[in-house]
């Protein structure tokens, strides 16, 4: 640091050392603009103050989370407390006050922090696992079906597949899904939460959890306190006249009777995947229902429920990976001619952000499609592709079995009742189950006609070849089937 | 100040010859470990031993910032009742570890890799994904330096 100060001549050589080895907190220090990494960020999102605060691109929603909490609960505090506070006890303006300052502020850290985003593979070392698959593969990659990427590693003696992400350059982590709202590798990537206007990860989903667990007891607690304001009154004045007395309140106590089963729905439908250390995203896809198989167990589960949650809400609070108010370095994005594999990662960036914004528009078009087109018009190709393969699961089996039957929507429904028994218990609460299921998975499909063109060579060969696999397409399949399930329960 | 000046005549004489990524090892779950896996690139470059110690200790310090216990609970207890307000004042145990990780590599390069020409990047700086070392041509025996 001080060589720094006695000998300015040097600092230019000093920065891309320091750069190159250790200490994320020290950044080097730069006479030009200097751009901080948020500002270079190749994922869809926004920003605020300067980096510390990150959201998704579409937070309108959000701010309809946030204009219904406030507007309810300020009506509350304006109108029912003061009438409780000297009828009752003053505790009840203290205790609503104190829920809605922690709802807010979980609300507020769920949806500005960072969610568990894995930074993109650097151009080196994106070449080397280029370099690696390709010797994998071997020989089998002169020919123009080249096997997917995936690799399998074995966790807590259970096989687990990693795949690999062409858009992060790398493969995913277990757990991490890739994000196509926010395009970005989240780990233990729970959902994309629009309400939250942020991914549900590994580093906000405790507070997500709190936020919506705490909401649920604001939520009972008004409407409760609400209920007991009419009841106090009609005993003073009759029913009919409480009632007179206050007309507007009464179309929003019908609509927070229908938002409390909604939320407290959604806590206790987490509660219950907190306790089972399982993300939404694990529990829609069923990857570790006994369905699939007899042996088949949750490698992440702590053993015990106890353990499960505490490892979950007070857990140590892993740190951000993607150092969003660091500074960039201006020598470190040039991918260097190192080999085949990271010319091909130059040409894909570029080609993102060219259809970045195209994608943002019509995302949601695309989430809807993608829902809809499996389910609607490859039933005859996966039907052909049924019977030579032998490993298809039970479940996919059921799934198709119904299919023939009822061609159109009416599928979902009939399956509903099949599929629903697991959240039988709490009936899908959620205004946003919808989503999750949908962006992720599809994703990799979706992206295809818009990768494909740039990369030369082998990129899009091997996309196709997932394209046209019957096994993914099943899976695929399976998945948006389950998610027009979600969205016809709620 | 003499340490920093071997890192740099490394930067300034010696051009990168390879890079090596030491990938993460999930046997255990998705807790942040590294495989100790001696790769063969490095064999001319230091002991075997060597490596797998610096590997081994830095799988023990990340185990130990993700550690689950009486300590860390009480951590995210209080932050939780505090509604995690008090992380604005103080940090969390992560981040120290983080501190130490980064100091013991920085120790690291200084007294073994260094002066063998390798350097070792702090796994945060790429995501803790890999433990990326990167071989500089040998000076000794390249041509002509």
């Amino acid at each position: 640091m001080h060589l720094r100060v006695a000998e300015p001549m040097r600092e230019c050589e000093y920065s891309q050392i320091s750069t190159r080895s250790s200490s994320p907190m020290e950044t080097p220090h730069k006479k030009r603009i200097p751009t901080r990494k948020w500002q270079a960020f190749p994922g869809r999102n926004k920003f605020y103050c300067n980096g510390r605060i990150m959201m998704a691109k579409q937070t309108g929603v959000f701010y309809l989370t946030l204009v219904l909490i406030v507007v309810t609960s300020g009506l509350f505090f304006a109108f029912d407390c003061p009438y409780l506070a000297s009828n009752l006890t003053p505790a009840i303006p203290v205790i609503g006050g104190v829920l809605f300052f922690f709802v807010m502020g979980m609300l507020f850290r769920a949806s500005f922090s960072d969610p568990g985003v894995l930074p993109r593979a650097t151009p080196d070392e994106a070449a080397d696992l280029e370099r690696q698959i390709d010797a994998d593969n071997g020989p089998i990659s002169g020919g123009y079906r080249p096997p997917p990427r995936t690799k399998e590693v074995l966790i807590n003696g259970q096989t687990v597949k990693l795949k690999y992400c062409f858009t992060c350059k790398i493969f995913r982590p277990p757990r991490a899904s890739h994000c196509s709202l926010c395009d970005n590798c989240v780990e233990r990537f729970d959902h994309h939460c629009p309400w939250v206007g942020n991914c549900v990860g590994k580093r906000n989903y405790r507070f997500f959890y709190l936020f919506i667990l705490s909401l649920s007891f604001l939520t009972v607690f008004i409407f409760a306190f609400v209920i007991t304001h009419v009841i106090l009154r009609s005993h003073r004045t009759g029913f009919l006249r409480a009632l007179k007395d206050s007309p507007a309140r009464y179309p929003f106590v019908v609509v927070c009777f229908f938002s409390v089963w909604s939320i407290v729905g959604l806590s206790g439908f987490h509660t219950y995947l907190i306790s089972s250390n399982q993300t939404t995203n694990e529990d829609i896809k069923g990857t570790w229902s006994t369905k699939r198989g007899k042996d088949n167990y949750n490698p992440y589960s702590h053993g015990s429920i106890f353990t499960n949650c505490c490892a979950a809400l007070c857990g140590p609070v892993p740190p951000s990976l993607i150092d969003r108010r660091g500074f960039v370095q201006p020598d470190a994005p040039l991918p260097t001619p190192h080999s085949n594999g990271s010319t091909i990662y130059g040409s894909t960036q570029t080609q993102s952000h060219m259809c970045d914004q195209d994608q943002c528009i019509q995302s949601t078009k695309f989430v809807l499609q993608a829902a809809a087109t499996p389910l609607l018009h490859n039933e005859p190709v996966m039907m052909s592709g049924e019977p030579p393969l032998p490993g298809r699961t039970s479940l996919g089996g059921h799934c198709a079995a119904l299919a023939p039957g009822h061609p159109t929507p009416p599928t979902s429904t009939t399956s509903l009742c099949w599929e629903g028994e697991h959240h039988h218990t709490h009936p899908h609460p959620h205004p946003h189950a919808h989503p999750h299921p949908l962006p992720h998975h599809p994703h990799h499909h979706l992206c295809t006609p818009e990768e494909a063109p740039s990369p030369p060579g082998m990129l899009p060969c091997s996309q196709a070849t997932q394209l046209y696999d019957p096994a993914s397409l099943d899976s695929l399949h399976e998945d948006s089937v389950r998610g027009l399930v979600k969205l016809s329960s709620v | 100040m003499a340490e920093t000046h071997s890192l740099q005549d490394i930067r300034q004489q010696a051009a990168i010859a390879a890079k090596v990524f030491i990938q993460r090892d999930y046997t255990n779950g998705t807790v942040c470990q590294f495989q100790t896996k001696f790769p063969s690139e490095l064999e001319t470059r230091i002991d075997k031993q060597q490596f797998e110690e610096t590997v081994r200790t830095l799988n023990n310090l990340y185990a130990e910032a993700e550690k689950l216990g009486g300590q860390s609970y009480l951590e995210g207890c209080l932050a939780c009742l505090t509604a995690y307000t008090i992380f604005l004042c103080m940090e969390t145990h992560y981040e120290k570890v983080l501190k130490k990780i980064a100091k013991y590599i920085q120790e690291q390069n200084d007294k073994i890799y260094a002066p063998r020409g390798l350097l070792l990047t702090d796994p945060i700086e790429r995501g803790l994904r890999v433990v990326e070392i990167t071989i500089f041509e040998d000076r000794s025996t390249g041509s002509g330096r």
